[in-house]
C-alpha cells in the first residue's frame, strides 16, 4: 500500500477500502469471457432502402450491456470481455463455432434456427451457456429445444399474441391478411393465424402478394384493387417480415383500415418509441454509443449479456452449470426497462417479457394488456405456455 | 356570522401553515399546493424534465433538479424566479442537501457519477464514479456518510463525505430507486422497484439486517414497486409508495413489516408531509395529481390535479 497519512481514522478506512474490490462479500478476481457469435445472411432485397438494416445489429446491444456489466464487474472484481466471431454467408459456421468455445463459457448466438441448433449441438458448446438472440421459431421452444440454449428474442408467438390482447381490448375482432411471399411472412402469418384463434378473433379472408410491380410508383393505383375483394374486416393484418412491401400498404387499401402485423401496430421486443419504466435512459445511452435507434435485436443482445451480468453479481461465479441454475431460479431477477421483472421460462428457457405493441411514433400498449389473466405469472399470457411446449431438455 | 365563520376556519386550520411543491417532469413547471386550502396556488416555470427538489434550511432558497437542462436551478421560492443555476453534471436526477446546507449530493443518471457542489461558490467539489444509473440520494443525520443507489448495478454505494470516496457498495435487489436513512442515523433503507423490496443496512457495518416485502390483494406482484418512501416523524412507521400498484404501503419500522395498504393515484412516486405533519402528500406519475392522505387514520382525503407527470415533493412552511 503507498504511504498516506491519514487525516482520521474514518478516512484511512475509507481509503484502505478504495484499493480492494468493494465490500467484504468477495475475495477473488473472476473472468467472465463473453462470445458472439453471428452467422452473416445474405439480406433479400426490398423496394425501399429508407431503412437499412444496421451492420452493427445485435452487436451493438451487446457492447453496451458489457459496458453496464464493466461497471457493475468493476466494484466487484469481475472483469467482463465480449469476443465477436462473424461469420460469412454460407461460411462454416461449425467450424468457427468450434475454435471459439474453446475461450468462452457463455454464448450468444445470432443466427436461424438452423444455425442455433449447429452451435448448441456441436460436442465444444455441451456445458456452456448459449444465447438465442435472433431467432423467433417455435421449434426452438418446442420439440428442438436444448438444455444448453437459453432465449433473450422473444418467440414469433409473444409478439403476435401480444397484437391480439390489444385488438381484443379494443374489440376490433374481423381481420384479414395479406401474407408476403417469403418463407418468413409464411411462418409469421402462421403465427398470426394461431394467436387470432387463442384469443377469438376471427381472420375473415387472405391473400398472397404477388406483385412484382415498384410499389414507390404504383401503390395509390395497386393496392386498392387488391385489397377490394377482402371481406369485411376491422383491420388488416400484413405478413412481410422482410420488410419488403408493408410500408405501402397502410392509407392505400380499398376500405379505410388500420394495418398491423409487421406493419403498422406491431408486437416488438423493443422499440426506439418506448420511453415509460425507464426505459429512455437505456436508449439515452445505447444511441450515445451507437449513433442510432435501439431494435428489438439489440435489445436481445443487451438482455443476454445483463443476464449473464446479473447471475455473475448474485452467484459471484462463472462457470455455465452455476449460472444457468441461478439463471432459471426462482432468486433470478433482471430489470429490462419494461416495467415487470425478466424472469426464463423453466420449460423452455423462455425469457419472460413484456412486449411493446406499438406504431412508429408511439407505444399503444405494452402486453400482456390488462385482464388477460394467468395462473402463474400475466406475462405467460403471451407465447408458448408449459402444455404447448414439446420441450422436455429443461426436465419438463 | 361571518366573523364566527372565520374564527371557526381559523380554529380548524393546522397549526403551522405551508405549501407542498411539486416538480412537474413533463410539463417543465413546479406546482405549489396550499397545504391548508389542498389547493394548488401558484405554478412556476422550470428547466426541463425537473424532478428532484428540495429547500435549503431557512427555506429561502429552493433547489430543483432539472435534469434534461443537465443543471440544478436555485429558485426564489417567493417569486417563483431562478435566482441562478447550480453546476450539476449530466442529467442530475435527484440530489440531497447535506446537513451542513451548503452542499448538494447529486445523482447524475446518465453519467454513472455521483456530483458533489458546493451551493455558496457553485462549484462542483467532487465527481465519484458509482454504478450504472445512479438515482437514490441519502446523507446520514450527522453527514458523515451519503449514499447513492444505482439502479442498473444494484448497488447502494457508500461516500464517506470526509474523503468523497466510496468506502462500500452493497448490493440490493433490481432496480433501486430511493435512499433514506433513519432519523438516528443507525440504518439506511433502500428501495428496489423492479425486485419489490426494501432492503435494511446498519449503517455501522454495513450488513444487511432484513427485507420489508409487499403483497397487495388483487394486485399483480410484479406490479408492486416500491420507489419513495418517508418515515414518519416519531419514526415508528414509514409510509412506501409502490409505484404502478397504485398503493403506499405502511410500514412498522420496528417489525419491518407492513401493515396497511392506502389506495392512491396512478404510479406513485414520492411525498412530503405537511408542516404539522398531519398529512402526506404523494406524486401520482401517469394519473397527473396529489394524492392528500390524513396520517392519523392513514386515509386519502383528497386528491389534486397538477401538471403532467408529477415527480418530486417537497415541504415550505409560510407564516399565518
Amino acid at each position: 500500500m503507498p504511504y498516506f497519512k491519514p487525516q482520521t481514522a474514518a478516512a484511512a478506512a475509507a481509503l484502505a477500502f478504495c484499493t480492494l474490490p468493494a465490500s467484504a462479500q468477495q475475495a477473488s478476481k473472476i473472468d467472465v469471457p463473453i462470445l458472439y457469435l453471428r452467422q452473416e445472411a445474405e439480406l433479400p432485397p426490398v423496394l425501399s432502402n429508407l431503412d437499412p438494416v444496421p451492420e452493427d445489429l445485435g452487436i451493438a446491444g451487446a457492447e453496451v450491456a458489457l459496458k453496464d456489466n464493466q461497471t457493475t464487474g468493476g466494484f466487484l472484481g469481475h472483469n467482463y470481455t465480449l469476443q465477436v466471431v462473424s461469420i460469412e454467408p454460407g461460411g462454416d459456421l461449425a467450424g468457427a463455432a468450434q475454435a471459439a468455445l474453446a475461450g468462452a463459457g457463455v454464448v450468444l448466438v445470432e443466427g436461424s434456427a438452423a444455425d442455433v441448433l449447429t452451435v448448441a449441438d456441436l460436442p465444444e458448446a455441451q456445458g456452456k451457456l448459449l444465447f438465442n438472440v435472433a431467432s423467433g421459431a417455435a421449434a426452438l421452444r418446442s420439440a428442438d429445444c436444448r438444455a444448453n440454449v437459453l432465449h433473450t428474442i422473444p418467440e414469433d408467438a409473444a409478439r403476435t399474441d401480444a397484437l391480439m390482447q390489444v385488438l381484443v381490448a379494443k374489440q376490433w375482432k374481423t381481420l384479414a391478411l395479406v401474407i408476403g411471399p417469403k418463407e418468413g411472412d409464411r411462418i409469421y402469418a402462421d403465427s398470426l393465424r394461431q394467436s387470432a384463434s387463442k384469443f377469438g378473433l376471427t381472420i375473415a379472408g387472405e391473400k398472397e402478394w404477388t406483385f412484382d410491380t415498384d410499389l414507390r410508383r404504383a401503390a395509390t393505383t395497386e393496392l386498392p384493387p387488391f385489397t377490394q375483394d377482402l371481406p369485411e374486416h376491422d383491420v388488416l393484418l400484413v405478413a412481410d417480415e422482410a420488410d419488403d412491401f408493408g410500408r405501402y400498404v397502410e392509407h392505400n387499401t380499398w376500405a379505410p383500415r388500420p394495418i398491423a402485423g409487421s406493419e403498422g401496430l406491431e408486437g416488438f421486443g423493443w422499440t426506439p418509441v418506448l420511453e415509460q419504466w425507464g426505459a429512455v435512459q437505456l436508449q439515452n445511452r445505447f444511441e450515445k454509443q451507437a449513433e442510432r435507434n435501439m431494435q428489438s435485436r439489440d435489445y436481445a443482445a443487451w438482455t443476454a449479456i445483463r443476464t449473464i451480468g446479473e447471475a455473475v453479481t448474485r452467484s459471484n461465479a462463472a462457470d455455465p452449470a452455476t449460472l444457468r441454475a441461478y439463471i432459471l431460479s426462482d432468486a433470478f431477477q433482471l430489470d429490462g426497462f419494461k416495467g415487470r421483472a425478466l424472469t426464463f421460462r423453466h420449460w423452455n428457457g423462455q425469457m419472460r417479457q413484456p412486449i411493446a405493441v406499438a406504431n412508429a411514433r408511439a407505444l399503444v400498449t405494452l402486453a400482456p394488456v390488462e385482464g388477460f389473466l394467468h395462473q402463474r405469472n400475466e406475462t405467460d399470457s403471451l407465447g408458448m405456455d408449459e402444455p404447448e411446449s414439446a420441450c422436455k431438455a429443461f426436465g419438463g | 356570522m361571518t366573523r364566527l365563520a372565520l374564527l371557526l376556519m381559523t380554529i380548524a386550520l393546522p397549526v403551522q401553515a405551508g405549501e407542498i411543491w411539486v416538480t412537474n417532469e413533463k410539463d417543465d413547471t413546479v406546482s405549489v399546493i396550499d397545504a391548508d386550502t389542498l389547493e394548488v396556488v401558484r405554478t412556476y416555470p422550470t428547466g426541463e424534465r425537473p424532478r428532484g427538489i428540495t429547500f435549503s434550511k431557512d427555506f429561502s432558497r429552493v433547489y430543483i433538479c432539472a435534469s434534461d437542462s443537465d443543471t440544478v436551478q436555485v429558485m426564489d421560492p417567493a417569486t417563483g424566479e431562478i435566482l441562478h443555476d447550480l453546476p450539476s453534471g449530466e442529467d442530475p436526477e435527484q440530489f440531497v442537501l447535506a446537513p451542513d446546507d451548503r452542499h448538494l449530493y447529486i445523482a447524475n443518471e446518465d453519467d454513472a457519477v455521483t456530483t458533489v457542489v458546493d451551493t455558496e461558490s457553485r462549484t462542483v467539489v467532487a465527481q465519484i464514479n458509482v454504478g450504472i444509473e445512479p438515482e437514490g440520494m441519502a446523507v446520514s443525520p450527522d453527514g458523515k456518510i451519503a449514499i447513492t443507489t444505482s439502479e442498473t448495478t444494484n448497488m447502494a454505494h457508500w461516500i464517506d463525505t470526509a474523503t468523497q470516496a466510496l468506502f462500500a457498495n452493497t448490493l440490493v435487489d433490481s432496480r433501486p430507486r430511493h435512499a433514506e436513512f433513519t432519523a438516528d442515523g443507525a440504518r439506511l433503507w433502500v428501495s428496489s422497484e423492479i425486485g419489490g423490496t426494501i432492503t435494511v443496512f446498519n449503517t455501522a457495518d454495513q450488513a444487511e439486517i432484513g427485507k420489508i416485502r409487499f403483497e397487495i390483494t388483487g394486485v399483480n406482484q410484479d406490479l408492486v414497486q416500491p420507489v419513495g418512501f418517508k418515515f414518519s416523524p416519531d419514526g415508528k412507521k414509514a409510509f412506501v409508495a409502490l409505484g404502478p400498484s397504485n398503493h403506499v404501503a405502511v410500514v412498522n419500522t420496528e417489525t419491518m413489516q407492513p401493515e396497511k395498504y392506502i389506495l392512491v393515484g396512478r404510479r406513485v412516486w414520492h411525498m412530503a408531509y405537511s408542516p404539522d405533519n398531519s398529512q402526506l402528500f404523494t406524486t401520482n406519475g401517469v394519473s397527473g395529481d396529489v394524492t392528500v392522505i390524513d396520517v392519523a387514520s392513514e386515509e386519502p382525503v383528497k386528491t389534486i390535479k397538477v401538471g403532467r407527470f408529477p415527480w418530486g415533493a417537497a415541504m415550505r412552511p409560510t407564516k399565518n
